[in-house]
């Protein structure tokens, strides 16, 4: 069949037209670009924290450990994100204090929590009577189904998180900088860095239905890994993520729904080209 | 009586078994300046760090200001040896400098604070580069600084930990002037393998090797009272450099 050339520009148009406009329509589409931004804004804020710290590795853990919480959410038959606020901040504690006090090492503790909070999530689920629920999209994200009551959720934490760095960044900065002189200057650094893991864990909630436990860690990392190219200054990095997550991941959905491709999958992959693209460009452009 | 700035008493240390420190005797007046010196691994930087409190002896006592060591952080200065800071953090001069005016959760910086950063920048003539990023600063910057950090927090003992190592000779001379100037207002330890140049500079001399061997003037340990002090040190007057030797 062939069609004139005008009129397939048309189509095009009228899918364009309907991405834009046509696609809010639908609530479960509200409801995931109200989700992207509400995670944008924790991704950006303690997204920052972790890439300057380089603590990419123990947020790891603490997203894969929250799977605990989420089958015992299941288990206990209350909303798995709920459970998974507890569970995750619990788990988030356990790997900092191991890592401090105990003689593991920090990588060691991060890596057994990892696989124990998935397993006790497996086993938890396991247990559950009756149905079972589809793993998969908490694993890998499923920002269409998500409910305005987990939207509520993901508000709160977000300003939990706000009110936390608002109030905290002098210490989290210090800490992150210095750890040793921000202890002799008398900040009490092990209970902020617990803080600190605190928030990655309500930041990991608030993730878990956009892209998924397994890809977390890209949303917590990229956004301010791109911002961090441009500025150095703690204050515009942190703004600059979190509207670079606003973006990307509203994009990285919008482009999902053209193409009907798994949501956090071309989420990730699409915050993966911007920092890809970001880093040949400041590498052509900026002489350094 | 006055309070001594640190007194430390009969303080050991043991760590994983090993034997760091032994019966240490330490005690230091303001406006002391003190050359910390000993054999590398012979627990000075150990030392300092029990006087700044972030490791606790194993027995013993030790006080800054009269007080736990944790209670004077107010009036301690601190340059560490090395910094492992990431060289890209955002993060320019006159911040790091302002990092050291901390005073407490939920209490912010002032403008006197803001003022004294500037004065202390200006005092280590690095006022020129506040607003650099610290990525973009020499290994001899740096170390000013973080002795800017040191000093923003008028402390009253200022603790140095191989100040010299990273800097090179030329700037080593414009920094003991500094630290000259710095003795009028407070008291000073300064940690050094380096011994010949250090003794030109310091009132006195103590010498660490797991324990104390000598603490005194600089004269007097020039003149051979090392066999009477015990003191594992050659010391070789006339401006020779001094070596260490290993422990009798």
């Amino acid at each position: 069949m062939e069609f004139p050339t005008g009129y397939l520009k048309n189509i095009k148009i009228v899918i364009l037209g309907d991405g834009v406009a046509g696609i809010l329509e639908y609530g479960f589409m509200q409801n995931a670009f109200l989700a992207a931004l509400l995670a944008s804004v924790a991704c950006g804020l303690v997204g920052t924290y972790i890439v300057i710290k380089r603590i990419v590795f123990i947020s790891g853990g603490i997203s894969h450990a929250a799977f605990g919480g989420i089958g015992m959410g299941y288990f206990l038959g209350v909303n798995p994100i709920l459970a998974a606020i507890p569970f995750s901040i619990l788990s988030a504690l356990i790997m900092g204090v191991t890592s401090k006090k105990v003689n593991v090492s920090e990588d060691t503790a991060i890596g057994i929590l990892w696989s124990v909070g998935m397993a006790i999530g497996i086993i938890f689920i396991n247990l559950t009577p009756g149905y079972v629920p589809d793993l998969l999209t908490y694993l890998f994200g499923s920002i269409l189904t998500v409910p305005s009551s987990d939207l509520l959720i993901m508000f709160i934490l977000d300003l939990i998180i706000i009110t936390a760095v608002l109030l905290f960044n002098r210490e989290f900065k210090s800490i992150c900088f210095d750890e040793e002189f921000s202890k002799v200057i008398g900040i009490p650094t092990e209970a902020i860095y617990l803080l600190l893991l605190s928030l990655i864990a309500l930041s990991v909630v608030v993730l878990i239905k956009v892209v998924g436990i397994i890809l977390i860690i890209a949303l917590l990392t990229i956004p301010a890994a791109i911002a961090k190219q441009y500025t150095h200054q703690l204050g515009k990095l942190m703004s600059l993520a979190v509207v670079l997550g606003m973006i990307l991941t509203t994009g990285g959905l919008w482009l999902s729904y053209l193409f009907n491709l798994a949501s956090g999958a071309t989420i990730v992959l699409f915050l993966a080209l911007a920092f890809l693209v970001s880093t040949l460009l400041r590498k052509l452009f900026v002489t350094n | 009586m006055t309070v001594k700035t640190v007194e430390i008493k009969n303080v050991s240390l043991q760590m994983g078994g090993m034997s760091i420190l032994e019966d240490i005797n330490l005690s230091i007046n303001d406006h002391d300046f003190i050359a910390l010196i000993g054999p590398n691994g012979g627990g000075k930087s150990t030392l300092l760090k029990i006087i700044l409190g972030l490791i606790k002896p194993n027995t013993g006592i030790i006080q800054v200001f009269g007080r736990a060591p944790h209670k004077s952080s107010d009036l301690i200065g601190y340059l560490p040896q090395h910094v492992s800071f990431d060289p890209d953090f955002p993060i320019n001069v006159f911040e790091t400098v302002l990092s050291g005016r901390y005073h407490g959760i939920l209490k912010s910086y002032t403008d006197r604070d803001r003022d004294k950063v500037l004065n202390v920048l200006d005092e280590v003539e690095m006022l020129d580069m506040r607003d650099r990023q610290i990525s973009r600063l020499s290994g001899g910057q740096i170390q000013r600084v973080f002795m800017a950090r040191a000093l923003v927090r008028e402390p009253r003992l200022l603790l140095l930990d191989e100040p010299m190592a990273s800097i090179d000779p030329e700037m080593q001379n414009s920094f003991y002037t500094l630290l000259e100037g710095l003795k009028e207002r407070m008291a000073v330890i300064l940690v050094s393998h380096d011994v010949g140049a250090v003794s030109i500079h310091v009132d006195s001399i103590a010498c660490l090797n797991r324990r104390l061997y000598y603490h005194g003037p600089v004269e007097e340990a020039a003149d051979g009272l090392e066999e009477v002090y015990k003191c594992p040190l050659e010391l070789i007057s006339h401006g020779i450099p001094h070596r260490i030797l290993k422990k009798h």
